[in-house]
């Protein structure tokens, strides 16, 4: 039996990505794993947005808003862990803690109600106002963590040590790469999962015509701002994984230049398409690396190759990919 | 008389300056078939507009199934039974025909959350959505994408996803819009055959189809229904002759 090519570049770039570390020993170039890592966490984000940008048709120019709430609920726990200090006594005790089983969902949790307020506030807009509603709301958080002293203010907050998790030691590099690994795979399992479900084709279908969808008696507004909850819950993540690979956070997290990273990942890669944002991320970090040696400018090359991707490309690069291969099935 | 389903009531409508409805009222029985026509500017879309929810009446009243809906938001409208086609087609391009549908069977089927199966294995939307393909006449096109079908099909489309929804009333914008003689055809009889099934509220422009298919007719001028009554008695009034039906050469629309 024939394996279609769809398929096969999907086991390929699976096996390539289980075999890495391995690789990268062999071949004496242990700073790979950690690069990949890298790739890895801004993927994820780019899932989480693609979830409301490309299966929704939602342009939030925000969402590093919740990359660093994500990362900053992980400093901000390790930093009380290691002072020894609570966070909070009212209502009632809330310590500091570097269990990456508590830190992690917390994370995600501030992340989706963050999510809730900003989405229940932007999605009463559309278009270009929604656009400016999510950058405004990303750049008052942007200055709440500047103006906040206490945790380093301008000049950031260095974690200690990364996360604990159980059997795990998340300082070897190998281990901390297959946890973020494997929780990419599971976003992507659970995308492709649910953009085919009911939930995902309503999403779909808002997308392509949100008065149709009223019409036909969706609840339209209560389904985006779902959306928008799980995809800044998602980012939140990436956000507290990439606070656990820099060990170190800092207001840059939640800037507008982060914003545009993760949505230019997704249009590079593929709006709509499960794994558009795993292509763009790699390819974005392979052009950053590349671009920036030649020059610091290099969003000067940049910017025009992403117009390039956006106008031959529909479906970004992954979905130029798919078309090809599927022709060959 | 028996309760009507629908029944409108001194129904305004402005912008600004412009009175697009101007105390329009009109009722129509269970089964009905009943159209609206009138010149262009006459008020019919905005009357349509204000019945699918999308409008909202500055006054008036709007009672559907002996309820009052006037300010019932659009996405809550389809559950009480009451569905709209668009003068404008308006199909999902990249969803197939049968997803299309589908959508129409979902939204009314719900449990649009914390479902994980793949919905379009799904055979509680498949099946129905399947039947109101067949029943429009693409039950052999179910496959194909929207964008792809012809015009006279994405209409039929249109038509399958409202009677997907379970009306008991169909807003019908100028369904023959835009159609060559032998879809408008097909499409007037499909309709046709829908008629004691659900309630229509149909505007059209082509006199032929109205004539066709309403068993009442309420004719518009400047925001207010003028006349209403049978396709005879419409046809007999002098007062619609001479505002609207082109009495004396006038050109009808």
């Amino acid at each position: 039996m024939s394996v279609p090519p769809y398929r096969a570049v999907l086991f390929a770039g699976l096996a390539f990505a289980l075999a890495l570390p391995l690789l990268a020993g062999v071949l004496g170039l242990d700073y790979a794993v950690g690069i990949a890592t890298r790739i890895l966490i801004l993927a994820l984000a780019g899932i989480g947005l693609n979830l409301i940008l490309g299966f929704g048709g939602m342009v939030s120019f925000g969402h590093a808003a919740f990359f660093g709430l994500g990362a900053y609920t992980v400093a901000i726990l390790s930093h009380h862990d290691m002072t020894g200090e609570a966070f909070a006594t009212w209502p009632f005790e809330i310590g500091g803690t570097v269990a990456a089983i508590l830190a992690w969902p917390l994370a995600m949790a501030v992340c989706a109600l963050a999510a809730l307020v900003i989405g229940a506030i932007s999605l009463r807009t559309g278009g270009l106002s929604f656009i400016m509603i999510t950058l405004a709301f990303a750049q008052m958080l942007f200055f709440f963590f500047v103006s906040l002293e206490t945790y380093g203010g301008d000049d950031g907050l260095s974690l200690l040590a990364r996360s604990s998790a159980g059997p795990l030691d998340l300082h070897d590099p190998a281990q901390f790469y297959f946890l973020v690994l494997a929780i990419v795979l599971l976003a992507l399992a659970v995308t492709a999962r649910w953009s085919r479900a009911r939930f995902g084709l309503a999403l779909q279908g808002i997308r392509d015509n949100e008065r149709r969808m009223r019409a036909l008696g969706f609840a339209t507004t209560r389904t985006k701002l779902a959306a928008f909850v799980i995809s800044g819950a998602i980012v939140g993540l990436a956000g507290a994984l990439m606070a656990n690979h820099t060990e170190f956070v800092s207001p840059s997290f939640l800037s507008w230049q982060r914003s545009g990273e993760i949505l230019a990942i997704v249009v590079l890669g593929g709006l709509g398409t499960v794994f558009g944002p795993v292509v763009g991320a790699v390819v974005f970090f392979v052009l950053e690396e590349v671009l920036s040696q030649w020059t610091q400018h290099w969003m000067i090359v940049f910017g025009p190759l992403l117009v390039l991707a956006v106008l031959f490309a529909k479906q970004g690069l992954w979905g130029l990919a798919a078309q090809k291969l599927a022709r060959h099935d | 008389m028996i309760e009507p389903l629908l029944s409108l009531d001194g129904l305004t409508k402005s912008y600004g300056a412009v009175v697009a409805c101007n105390g329009a009222g009109l009722q129509i029985a269970p089964g009905e078939a009943h159209a609206v026509i009138g010149p262009n500017g006459a008020g019919k879309t905005t009357l349509i507009g204000m019945v699918a929810g999308e409008l909202r009446p500055d006054s008036g009243w709007i009672k559907f199934a002996g309820r009052d809906i006037t300010r019932l938001p659009v996405q809550d409208r389809p559950a009480l039974g009451l569905a709209r086609s668009f003068q404008i087609t308006s199909v999902f391009p990249r969803f197939s025909a049968l997803d299309n549908v589908a959508l129409a069977v979902q939204a009314q089927a719900g449990g649009n959350f914390g479902s994980w199966r793949d919905a379009r294995q799904d055979a509680d939307l498949r099946a129905p959505a399947l039947a109101c393909l067949e029943r429009v006449g693409l039950g052999a096109r179910a496959e194909i994408p929207a964008r792809v079908l012809a015009h006279g099909e994405q209409r039929q489309l249109e038509l399958a996803m409202v009677l997907a929804s379970k009306p008991r009333l169909v807003l019908l914008d100028e369904p023959t819009a835009g159609m060559g003689r032998e879809d408008s055809a097909r499409m007037v009889a499909l309709l046709a055959g829908l008629r004691g099934e659900v309630a229509m509220l149909l505007v059209e422009h082509d006199m032929d189809a109205v004539f066709a298919l309403a068993e009442r007719i309420s004719v518009m001028l400047g925001g207010r229904v003028i006349a209403t009554g049978t396709p005879a008695e419409i046809r007999a009034d002098v007062q619609v002759r001479r505002a609207y039906l082109g009495e004396d050469g006038a050109e009808p629309c």
